[in-house]
């Protein structure tokens, strides 16, 4: 996993509530067994047409989307399935934050587990950003904050373990392998066995 | 201090590390339930790390997601012939994983082949007390047996495959208390629909859910299974029951339940998981269903529902709203009932048990599917399909003109060729009425297998009421 301390971006607005994991990715497109150029199945159904070609006027499609690394979404996003594919097609696609007012959990778990950050702030701070699509905004994840073109900085909640993990760019397994013996111990020594 | 709640009781029999300021606890998982979409990436980790599977004789793996609903004879040929190259590579990819990992797996000609939420408990090894967890959104339906079910990606696929364990913060809890005995016509599917209208797609995000009350201690498990699994749709990290009396009954003599005095001590600390008195949670909810109508979804998430005798709101100007219901061709302001229906789905991990396959069939009998209405009725899995034929009612669902499948996920989420064409309206049975869920620009109508059945007969959305 690469390392993300912090990075600057013009921002793509997504500016719908309840986006869902179906619109992320669709199913159709989750039958691949690797993760390969799954970037160019996000969004598909919005992004597209039936002919494949794009639908103007979608921000993904807008002049300069491509490189952007975040979105700004509406309210629950990622809600639905447990697909990884839709952090992966996010993060393939380029995208390296996404803020909301509100994050669905399993997908904020995914995320987190994929250096694609679930930044969430507050009405305030999401309206603003909602209508101002394409604003120069930093990611900080060292001093866990945003910062907005006119210099104000605004804090963001974010697990500390995730958090670590994403700064020193390893992934997850390693830390649970290291827990080996306690789990092996939990096994002995449990009431009930499964 | 005081007493503990059904959820905090599994949550803290299951802690091997807690949780510290700087670390997640490391959580203990009891049954891993494995399908083919899921997993591909997670078994070329362990590959690629040389590592084992920790513990192949917890895993219970099948095939359900992309597997075609009509009869396979071979993994070659046969496979083929009806399915598309990538999803067939799927499959034969799941059949190699879990040879060469050591995993058992209910592949095609297996009695337990079916929808992972459905096989877990008809084998029995869904049970009260375990922590269950599958790369699917809708392991919540294992609740239903005071089990704590939640679905989680594929890295966290290959964290269980690997350690058996996930890291994991704990969760808030939410009761959810239902009062109020349900009308002839109204069924599980109303009450978590309602439930979702109430609180939203959001209401459980961050929650487990506790399913509380003398309505839902009146369901059986099936009943039960249909509430805990949509927990998911009103954001839930989990949905639960206390396991009781039904519970048990259900589980005796299932191939993967505890015998003889395993089963008298296992009753015994299943029964014990009961929330205690004083529990207390984080949040309540109160619902009384007395004088709940059946429901139907009309925009494009599950919480968009209303009562089937009722108008879908007024425009509130809300960009979400409009959106949803001009992708779903309907008026804010006008009544659902009547609404023109091209397909009717039963099935899914929601609404694909003998209790649902029954309440369809006893609507069906004696009728027939209307001419503008393709009907498709899937089975949960082949022990559902087998126990149905023997009850006679593949015979009343095809006499009506339905299309009696084999079992899997199909319709639910469009992966194989079981698909909605673009426009058509689906009156589904399924838990999620996304955009294009169903097949691109397909438009779904969320209800129970009583209104589905009863609008397969109008050829429009019908009040189930009026068949029963």
């Amino acid at each position: 996993m690469e390392k993300i301390t912090r990075f600057t971006s013009a921002t793509t607005v997504l500016a719908i509530d309840d986006v869902d994991t179906d619109q992320i990715i669709p199913a159709r497109f989750l039958t691949t067994t690797t993760r390969d150029g799954i970037g160019k199945a996000l969004f598909a159904d919005w992004r597209y047409d039936s002919q494949g070609k794009q639908i103007p006027g979608f921000p993904l499609n807008e002049p300069g989307a491509e490189g952007r690394t975040i979105l700004v979404a509406g309210r629950n996003f990622g809600c639905g399935s447990s697909r990884e594919h839709a952090p992966w097609s996010l993060h393939d696609f380029g995208f390296r934050a996404v803020i909301s007012t509100e994050i669905a959990d399993i997908f904020r778990n995914n995320s987190l587990k994929n250096g694609l950050l679930p930044i969430i702030v507050d009405k305030a701070t999401h309206a603003w950003l909602i209508a101002n699509p394409g604003a120069e905004v930093t990611v900080d994840l060292e001093a866990r904050e945003i910062r907005l073109p006119n210099g104000k900085a605004v804090n963001f909640p974010i697990d500390g373990f995730a958090r670590l993990c994403i700064l020193e760019g390893v992934d997850q397994t390693g830390f649970l392998l290291k827990q080996a013996d306690a789990i092996t111990q939990f096994e002995q020594t449990r009431s009930w066995q499964p | 201090m005081g007493g503990k709640s059904l959820f905090e009781k599994v949550w803290e029999d299951h802690v091997v590390v807690p949780e510290t300021a700087d670390t997640p606890a490391v959580f203990y998982i009891d049954l891993h339930i494995i399908h083919e979409v899921t997993t591909p990436q997670a078994f070329n980790m362990l590959r690629e790390t040389g590592m084992p599977v920790r513990r192949p004789d917890l895993v219970l793996a099948t095939m359900d997601h992309s597997t075609p609903t009509v009869p396979i004879t071979d993994l070659e040929g046969s496979l083929d012939a009806v399915s598309d190259p990538e999803p067939a590579q799927q499959i034969r990819q799941m059949v190699k994983n879990c040879a060469e990992f050591g995993i058992e797996l209910h592949g095609f000609g297996d009695s337990h082949r079916g929808i992972v939420h459905v096989i877990g408990p008809e084998i029995g090894a869904t049970q009260p007390g375990k922590t269950i967890v599958c790369g699917d959104s809708h392991s919540s339906t294992h609740g239903a047996f005071g089990a704590m079910g939640f679905g989680i990606g594929t890295t966290e696929v290959g964290h269980v495959l690997a350690t058996q364990c996930l890291l994991q913060r704990k969760p808030k809890s939410m009761a959810v208390n239902v009062t109020g005995k349900l009308k002839p016509g109204v069924s599980a599917k109303d009450i978590i629909l309602a439930l979702i209208g109430k609180i939203g797609v959001d209401g459980g995000t961050g929650h487990v859910i506790e399913y509380r009350g003398e309505t839902i201690r009146a369901l059986n498990m099936e009943e039960r299974m249909t509430i805990c699994n949509m927990s998911i749709e009103a954001g839930a990290r989990a949905g639960m029951i206390a396991p009781d009396a039904t519970t048990i009954e259900f589980l005796r003599g299932r191939e993967k339940a505890p015998k003889g005095a395993a089963w008298d001590a296992a009753v015994k600390r299943w029964l014990s998981l009961a929330s205690d008195p004083d529990a207390s949670y984080d949040k309540q909810v109160d619902l009384d269903v007395s004088e709940l109508e059946p429901q139907v979804t009309f925009g494009t998430n599950p919480g968009m529902v209303v009562p089937i005798s009722k108008a879908i709101p007024a425009d509130s100007g809300d960009a979400s709203f409009r959106k949803a219901i001009n992708y779903m061709q309907v008026k804010a302001g006008q009544p659902i009932l009547g609404t023109k229906v091209d397909v009717v789905f039963v099935g899914s991990c929601t609404n694909s048990r003998m209790t649902d396959l029954r309440s369809v069939a006893k609507i069906l009998d004696g009728r027939k599917v209307a001419g503008n209405v393709r009907m498709l009725i899937v089975p949960g899995s082949q022990s559902v399909k087998d126990q149905a034929e023997a009850e006679g009612l593949d015979k009343i669902f095809k006499a009506a003109g339905a299309e009696w499948r084999e079992a899997g996920c199909s319709m639910c989420l469009g992966m194989n060729s079981d698909k909605l064409g673009k426009g058509e309206l689906c009156v589904s049975t399924s838990n999620r009425n996304f955009e294009g869920r169903q097949g691109p620009g397909g438009r779904t109508v969320l209800a129970s297998p009583e209104t589905a059945a009863a609008s397969a007969i109008a050829g429009v959305i019908a009040d189930p009421r009026a068949y029963i």
